[in-house]
């Protein structure tokens, strides 16, 4: 089985299994219980949070403990967005590429009263650090942008981004679910105020994440129901998976360099490869890019008839196609970046780790070109195409 | 892939009939690329029976599936026989679809009326226009776009 899907989810790393397994089986205590126990959970959960607030430069009091990169980010949003009302500052400034838990949770402030701004991906593929100056205003109450893209692997400006909000004093807030432990994370450097990040996109469990506030900012309760996490996020600590989260990362950032190297190189083979293809085209920032992001579309064919004769070839990639999310349109991110609904039906994405190797991506190379052909073969869209009965949108 | 049942796989992978038939009798193309999924079905019809018949299919593994498995439960039928085939003939036969792949099998069922409403419309014979769906019943997504 060749895993080429880890921007869906990740494998957890033998190491991470075994920093988590006493927390499982020996150590299982709560960490508000007063016994030993509970302390020592207790003690595991300082150590986490000194762990991950040190690999992004900030204080552990800055960080709390979600569920996941979807928790942080709703509760980033609504936090900053209550702040912004308090001081009669009601315009959010985001992006139309997005990640869902972003833009329903904006979708709900709107109705709320607040006025959401989507920058417009310039030229199909990124966002500049001049749309978001440009778009701040007097009310502006929070610009939230993610760090890179999921779908399609773009590398948001976001040290530029974060720069233009502290000087403008909008608060900035980055969904890096998707740079977490790929990407050099510093907080500081790069004025980040709120971050959103979640461990199994680096080796590390599910249903765990983090999110960065700086000091100042009041967060809103999203969960209530106890003091954990100082009151912001009530539930008893996962500690296991806290453990495992900051192992992952520990892991991860110490290998940024390495894995960059070896997963760019991979990520290049596939694209050079694939481009061969007629009638397809790279979706996303071919230079400021995730080394892990490969995206195409193909015309004349549908995603999930793709991904699932794939399968079939002991391949797992995922696609953006209506078919595969139980919607009736494709996705929003493809949409955004200016493809046309037919062609973004038809689109694949494979996201590596550095868990791949060349022979696996020969593999790849040699078998996709086949799937699409195969498809193509029974298409009478891509009959039209070739018969020049119907205009190729490429 | 536990999506779909394994004749729906089968069909999928090994599709029944797909190609194209030179010099048809009857051709009918439903669907729109903007949805995500186009069937195009192409008949030979000898005596009212369709002798032959094959399919073009863009679309995902459950419009595929329910192409295929519509050309094999209308080869060697009557005209009036295929035409009462319903949508959710074709899901059975299929063993079930996911509900939010329905539209594939209501497809697969126009896609036939639309390739017999071309033979008859070819060779002028007249024919009841209740038998043949409209855009208003459609129930692909093209209306809600």
């Amino acid at each position: 089985m060749i895993y080429v899907d880890n921007a869906a989810t990740t494998r957890l790393s033998e190491p991470v299994l075994q920093a988590m397994m006493p927390y499982l089986t020996e150590c299982y205590g709560n960490p508000s219980s007063l016994h030993s126990m509970g302390q020592t959970a207790a003690m595991a959960l300082v150590r986490a949070r000194e762990t991950i607030a040190e690999i992004l430069n900030c204080s552990p009091k800055e960080i709390y403990f979600t569920s996941g990169g979807s928790e942080a980010d709703n509760q980033a949003i609504i936090s900053a967005a209550k702040y912004g009302e308090s001081k009669g500052k009601k315009h959010i400034i985001s992006t139309a590429f997005e990640h869902h838990a972003v833009l329903h949770t904006l979708e709900k402030l709107e109705k709320e009263g607040f006025e959401v701004e989507l920058l417009s991906v310039k030229d199909g593929a990124n966002i500049t650090a001049k749309q978001v100056e440009n778009a701040i205003r007097e009310d502006t109450c929070l610009v939230t942008t993610m760090f890179a893209n999921n779908e399609i692997g773009s590398i948001l400006p976001i040290g530029e981004i974060g720069g233009i909000c502290r000087e403008k004093g909008v608060i900035f807030h980055t969904d890096a679910v998707q740079a977490a432990g790929h990407i050099n994370i510093d907080v500081q450097s790069q004025n980040i105020d709120m971050l959103s990040l979640s461990a199994h996109k680096f080796h590390g469990p599910k249903g765990i994440g983090v999110l960065y506030a700086k000091k100042g900012i009041p967060l809103t309760t999203v969960i209530s129901g106890g003091a954990q996490e100082r009151g912001k996020r009530a539930g008893t600590e996962n500690i296991p998976a806290i453990v495992g989260m900051a192992k992952a990362l520990e892991i991860a950032n110490a290998s940024i360099e390495e894995n960059t190297e070896k997963v760019t190189k991979l990520r290049d083979r596939l694209i050079s490869g694939l481009s061969g293809i007629e009638k397809s085209i790279l979706n996303g920032d071919p230079v400021n890019r995730l080394p892990s992001n490969v995206n195409f579309c193909f015309e004349g064919i549908e995603g999930e008839s793709l991904l699932l004769l794939l399968d079939q070839k002991g391949i797992c990639a995922s696609s953006g196609s209506a078919c595969t999310s139980g919607s009736l349109d494709p996705s929003h991110v493809l949409l955004a970046i200016g493809r046309p609904h037919e062609v973004a039906h038809g689109s694949l994405r494979l996201s590596l780790s550095e868990e791949n190797t060349d022979q696996e991506i020969d593999y790849i190379l040699n078998e996709v070109p086949k799937v699409v052909e195969y498809l193509r073969n029974m298409s009478p869209v891509w009959k039209d195409i070739v018969s020049g009965k119907k205009k190729s949108v490429l | 892939m536990a999506l779909y049942s394994e004749t729906v796989m089968d069909h999928f992978t090994n599709p029944r009939n797909v190609g194209e038939i030179k010099d048809p009798d009857g051709v009918g193309e439903v669907g729109n690329a903007r949805c995500g999924d186009i069937m195009k079905m192409y008949l030979k019809i000898e005596n009212n029976v369709i002798v032959d018949v094959k399919f073009e299919t863009f679309g995902c593994g459950s419009a595929i599936a329910s192409s295929s498995m519509a050309t094999e439960m209308i080869k060697g039928k009557t005209i009036d026989e295929a035409l009462a085939v319903t949508n959710k003939q074709v899901v059975d036969a299929l063993g079930g679809l996911p509900a939010h792949k329905l539209h594939c099998s209501v497809l697969a069922e126009e896609s036939i009326k639309a390739a017999i409403m071309d033979y008859y419309q070819k060779n002028n014979i007249p024919y009841d226009n209740k038998l043949f769906p409209d855009c208003k019943n459609c129930a692909g997504c093209c209306a809600n776009n």
